[in-house]
């Protein structure tokens, strides 16, 4: 399954400075870590020691919060996007 | 004089400039503030604050930014008002209200957006923007025709008519979005990454912002008499503010302004409709879950709130308690406060009003505490709540029969004989 990720600016540096990254998986997590394999470091930025997301950290599938969904294990259908969005915003 | 030494990462610690930054870029945290307190403690006095200008600026040295001339239109130094009659009402004994209301744009935003948008100046923004539910709205606008700045507001679709025209009407953008308070911030937060020119005051310029609130604790301070309250009860949205109001008695401490180091027990108030932080307080956790908001007070409709864990970190280390009330007690909230004190509140005042009054009947919020309860926000803004249940008492012909017939007024012995 191919989707694409859009990288908040914070992050930019580990692509390149893209801003849209096209990646593989079936699930929120697996893109997330198919991401970390292209573009080395995700993985440290966006899980915590348990695995899990960390606490400032929101992912949005098709403009809906992932803890909303299923979380990581939320199915990922074809050429849909995900958003990495920091969390501290608003109010 | 600045006392700002940088910008820290609240969770790692990790050290920034003080830039236009609101997130750690390595763990994503949010940044804070770091100033030399020592050089701050040399520098100010009672006697000099009290010399300064009726604002919040007459706090300048505890503030983010400093400059000779702040994007000012007057926030803060708002009335602190002894509230005799709702304390009898509701069992308690020294009540006082911050009246938050009488703020230039009618809300305590207007305290945290003069700070943010001055800091954005100086750091050289032309564009002020936000993601609001209606009062962050009225301020930057307001602000930003004050400083000649371009404004654009971004507010969920479903707001009260009377805040998408009390910010319409500065002449900046204003943009409805379809989708709730967490959909217009999320789009806010992704628009920061493609318009960093934007001074997003709740995004990219969120850590300047969020000090504006520590006014709240600073001036209740020196209106005590340079004392702190016992215990205060702060509305929570995404929970800034009342981590803020915590940090404001705890800095004075620091700073030398307070003799004593201040013990308040703080408190935090929800609606029932959007809860997340009063859920995980009541449920002993430490894990917020995001809820889908539905309820009266919008401008507390925050599901997903940015400070939710450090609000109940600060609630539950201070040993005070968050509570959650229906709809239907926030509008009694609005009336009791109404009714007793003269003082008129934004459903959100509600929120606060029959959160205090719930605590007290619980025995949390004590008799014998010296309480300061936070309305932050003027009733005039969501007066449509109250359209349905609160209007004339009687509407008569232009008769002294029709008159009498028709109103009672209670104290009126002449009245009651006739």
């Amino acid at each position: 399954m191919s989707a694409s990720v859009r990288i908040p600016s914070q992050l930019r540096t580990l692509t390149g400075g893209e801003a849209l990254v096209e990646t593989e998986g079936s699930t929120v997590g697996e893109v997330l870590k198919a991401l970390d394999a292209a573009h080395p470091g995700f993985a440290d930025r966006l899980f915590d020691a348990d695995g899990g997301l960390r606490r400032f950290v929101n992912v949005f599938l098709a403009d809906e919060d992932v803890r909303f969904l299923q979380g990581l294990a939320t199915p990922v259908a074809e050429g849909q996007t995900l958003s990495i969005v920091p969390a501290v915003a608003g109010g | 004089m600045e006392f700002v030494t940088g910008l820290r990462c609240r969770e790692c610690a990790r050290p920034f400039p003080a830039e236009a930054l609101h997130v750690c870029d390595y763990c994503f945290g949010p940044l804070e503030v770091a100033y030399d307190y020592e050089a701050v403690r040399a520098a100010v006095s009672r006697e000099l604050i009290g010399s300064g200008p009726q604002t919040i600026w007459r706090y300048a040295p505890l503030l983010p930014v400093a400059d000779p001339s702040p994007i000012d239109l007057g926030a803060g130094f708002t009335p602190l008002v002894r509230a005799d009659r709702l304390a009898a009402e509701l069992g308690l004994g020294e009540l006082w209200i911050k009246n938050d209301t009488v703020n230039p744009t009618g809300s305590f935003k207007d305290r945290v957006v003069s700070v943010a948008l001055t800091k954005a100046r100086q750091l050289g923004f032309k564009v002020a923007a936000c993601a609001s539910t209606g009062n962050l709205a009225n301020a930057v606008a307001a602000h930003a025709a004050r400083a000649g700045m371009v404004s654009v507001v971004f507010i969920p679709h479903d707001l009260e008519t009377a805040k998408v025209v009390t910010t319409a009407v500065y002449g900046g953008h204003v943009v409805a979005v379809e989708g709730t308070y967490d959909d217009v911030n999320r789009l806010c937060a992704e628009l920061t990454s493609d318009h960093p020119s934007w001074a997003f005051v709740n995004v990219n310029v969120r850590t300047y912002y969020a000090e504006g609130s520590k006014t709240l604790a600073f001036e209740v301070a020196e209106q005590l008499g340079w004392r702190a309250p016992d215990h205060v009860v702060v509305p929570v949205a995404s929970g800034s503010q009342l981590t803020k109001v915590a940090k404001g008695f705890a800095e004075l401490h620091a700073v030398g302004l307070l003799d004593e180091e201040p013990h308040v027990r703080v408190s935090g108030a929800q609606a029932a409709g959007c809860a997340p932080v009063a859920t995980a307080f009541a449920e002993g956790t430490d894990a917020i879950r995001p809820v889908r908001p539905h309820t009266v007070a919008k401008s507390l409709a925050i599901g997903n709130p940015a400070d939710g864990w450090y609000a109940l970190q600060t609630v539950r280390s201070s040993g005070g308690a968050l509570a959650a009330v229906t709809d239907e007690e926030i509008l009694d909230g609005i009336r009791l406060l109404a009714r007793t004190e003269g003082i008129f509140a934004e459903t959100a005042g509600g929120v606060t009003i029959a959160t205090l009054a719930k605590l007290a009947a619980q025995g949390v919020v004590r008799r014998d505490e010296r309480v300061v309860a936070y309305v932050t926000g003027h009733g005039l803004k969501t007066v449509e709540a109250l359209v349905p249940s609160t209007g004339a008492t009687a509407t008569i012909a232009p008769t002294l029969e029709a008159f009498h017939q028709a109103v009672v007024v209670d104290g009126d012995l002449a009245g009651a004989l006739r």
